[in-house]
């Protein structure tokens, strides 16, 4: 499934968070959206899945989900929003029980994504018993519980700590390279950026418009090897060069109240 | 209970690092410890027996008049034998009857009005107001009111304790829905939950733990209530029971009725603490 943004913008009040965004997220590859913190990757990714209407511009999909796809947008969420009352079986199931399935059927889902995900011995844990990582990993089995096409990820390792960061970003990967699925993964991390993605796409500060799209010319399978590593570090600083300049900027500047309700 | 820090070293601080290069090793003192929380197993059996000991020896004594004050045990021996000739337990019953109908009647409606104020821009607009204009008055103050409207028999007692128990649970019910956290909310609509069903597997689950702390304070103004409501007009009730032994001099069925009570809102306390932590078992 293809989807398509189609000039979009989007203002907070009197403030324009997003300008002429044109985009197409291709099936199967991970498109990174970076860019200094407040230029509106987050409300991009929110116009993208249909739970923020674009002031301006419109999203398109072309071709259908899955047969087996219960919510073809999928969120994986910075925060995890994990329900605390629930074992991490009851959020898994959150994705599914308000859908046509048979029992049998939503049991053998749920046992697959906790299987693919490592969750099977916290099935009865609460959130709160879990280390960060482990939430995190609750939200990405609720997310491919519903078998989306397109899955939407807000930062989702940025409240973790860098050695859990690099275990689950590693883990994730190796569930995306037997998967395919289409992501749309927002960082503000460069090395994620180009750990995962097919392509980056560089917004600038508020408004953000896009700056460039930079392929990674490396398949994903092969970026950890040290052969690539020369590679990946000119791209690196390719990019921080494109952002230092804006980032500096956006840190010196103060949230208007506007966008805080957001 | 916080323990005081013990003293280490007499020296003044200053003198703990000497400005002097000095190359024999010392130990960095040591300048955490104390207050700390500390168990101390049965404190307040032993605080609580000495207290009831001393009541005893000074009425015994004649420090203190047992007219005035009775001892406990005057109070537990009333308390029997209020229990024997089943008056207790008539008076127990009536106002149990009254608190548990006022206390339900309130709850409910306070539930209603709270979650939908908690749901709906529109109720919270119209209802706001309202709840905070009437939340202050002293809903004891009614009951001349009521029981012009509903008689003086059970109506009037138990709308007062209704009404009573109704704006602290609407108060608890709708802060509670505005403390769930919107990404939850949001979270739920992502994967495509109706709205019915956002509130019943989200903003429900997620009001519960106010709504329970909420309980706590009504039950405690219903209690307040049935003895107000029971002392100004009526001839049954453990509040009547206990203004008709205040009226005889008998202190010590007027204090074995204050135990009444007190036990009444002990065990209250404690179903609420058992559901508490049946329920938010994941908090």
């Amino acid at each position: 499934m293809e989807l398509i943004v189609e000039d979009v913008g989007h203002a907070y009040g009197p403030v324009m968070a997003l300008e002429g965004i044109r985009l197409t997220v291709r099936p199967g590859e991970i498109l990174a959206l970076i860019g200094p913190s407040g230029c509106g990757k987050s409300t991009l990714l929110g116009i993208m899945g249909g739970i923020l209407r674009p002031t301006r511009g419109r999203v398109l999909v072309r071709g259908a989900p899955g047969p087996e796809s219960l919510n073809p947008f999928t969120y994986v969420f910075q925060d995890f929003a994990l329900l605390p009352w629930r074992t991490v079986e009851g959020n898994v199931a959150l994705a599914l029980e308000h859908h046509r399935l048979d029992a049998a059927e939503r049991a053998r889902r749920i046992e697959d994504v906790l299987a693919r995900t490592g969750l099977q011995e916290f099935r009865n844990a609460f959130p709160k018993q879990l280390s960060g990582g482990m939430r995190q990993r609750v939200g990405i089995a609720r997310a491919l519980a519903a078998r989306p096409a397109v899955l939407l990820m807000d930062e989702p390792l940025s409240a973790l700590d860098a050695q859990t960061r690099e275990l689950l970003m590693e883990d994730f990967l190796s569930l995306w390279l037997r998967e395919r699925l289409s992501v749309v993964y927002v960082t503000h991390n460069l090395t994620e950026a180009l750990r995962l993605a097919d392509r980056i796409v560089v917004l600038s500060r508020r408004p953000g418009r896009i700056r460039r799209i930079v392929p990674v010319p490396l398949p994903q399978a092969e970026r950890a090897a040290p052969a690539a590593q020369a590679d990946l570090a000119k791209l690196h600083e390719d990019l921080w060069s494109l952002i230092k300049a804006e980032a500096q900027i956006a840190e010196r500047e103060m949230i208007p109240d506007e966008a805080l309700d957001a | 209970m916080l323990d005081s820090r013990p003293a280490l070293d007499s020296r003044p601080a200053a003198r703990a690092f000497p400005t002097q290069d000095d190359s024999a090793p010392r130990e960095v003192p040591f300048r955490g410890g104390g207050f700390v929380v500390a168990r101390w197993r049965g404190a307040s059996l032993g605080f609580f027996a000495a207290v009831l000991g001393m009541w005893e020896l000074a009425v015994r004594n004649g420090m203190v008049s047992a007219l005035f004050l009775p001892t406990p045990s005057d109070i537990v021996n009333a308390l029997w034998e209020l229990g024997a000739s089943g008056l207790l337990w008539h008076h127990l019953g009536v106002s149990l009857e009254r608190i548990v109908a006022g206390w339900i009647i309130g709850t409910a409606a306070g539930l209603a009005l709270g979650l939908a104020m908690g749901i709906w821009s529109l109720a919270r607009a119209i209802g706001l107001p309202f709840v905070s204009a009437l939340f202050p008055i002293p809903k004891i103050a009614l009951l001349p009111l009521l029981i012009l409207w509903l008689g003086i028999g059970e109506a009037s007692k138990i709308a007062t304790i209704a009404l009573g128990v109704f704006f602290p649970t609407t108060i608890a019910a709708y802060s509670g829905v505005d403390a769930v956290p919107r990404n939850l909310i949001r979270m739920a609509q992502s994967f495509g939950l109706s709205p019915r069903r956002v509130v019943r597997v989200v903003i429900l689950p997620g009001a519960l733990p106010n709504i329970l702390a909420g309980f706590r304070v009504s039950a405690s103004i219903a209690l307040i209530l049935l003895v107000a409501a029971e002392m100004i007009g009526a001839q049954f009730g453990i509040g009547a029971f206990i203004l008709a032994a205040g009226n005889m001099m008998r202190t010590d069925q007027l204090m074995a009725g204050v135990a009444v009570l007190s036990v009444m809102g002990l065990i209250i306390g404690t179903v609420l603490s058992r559901l508490e932590r049946r329920l938010l078992r994941w908090r």
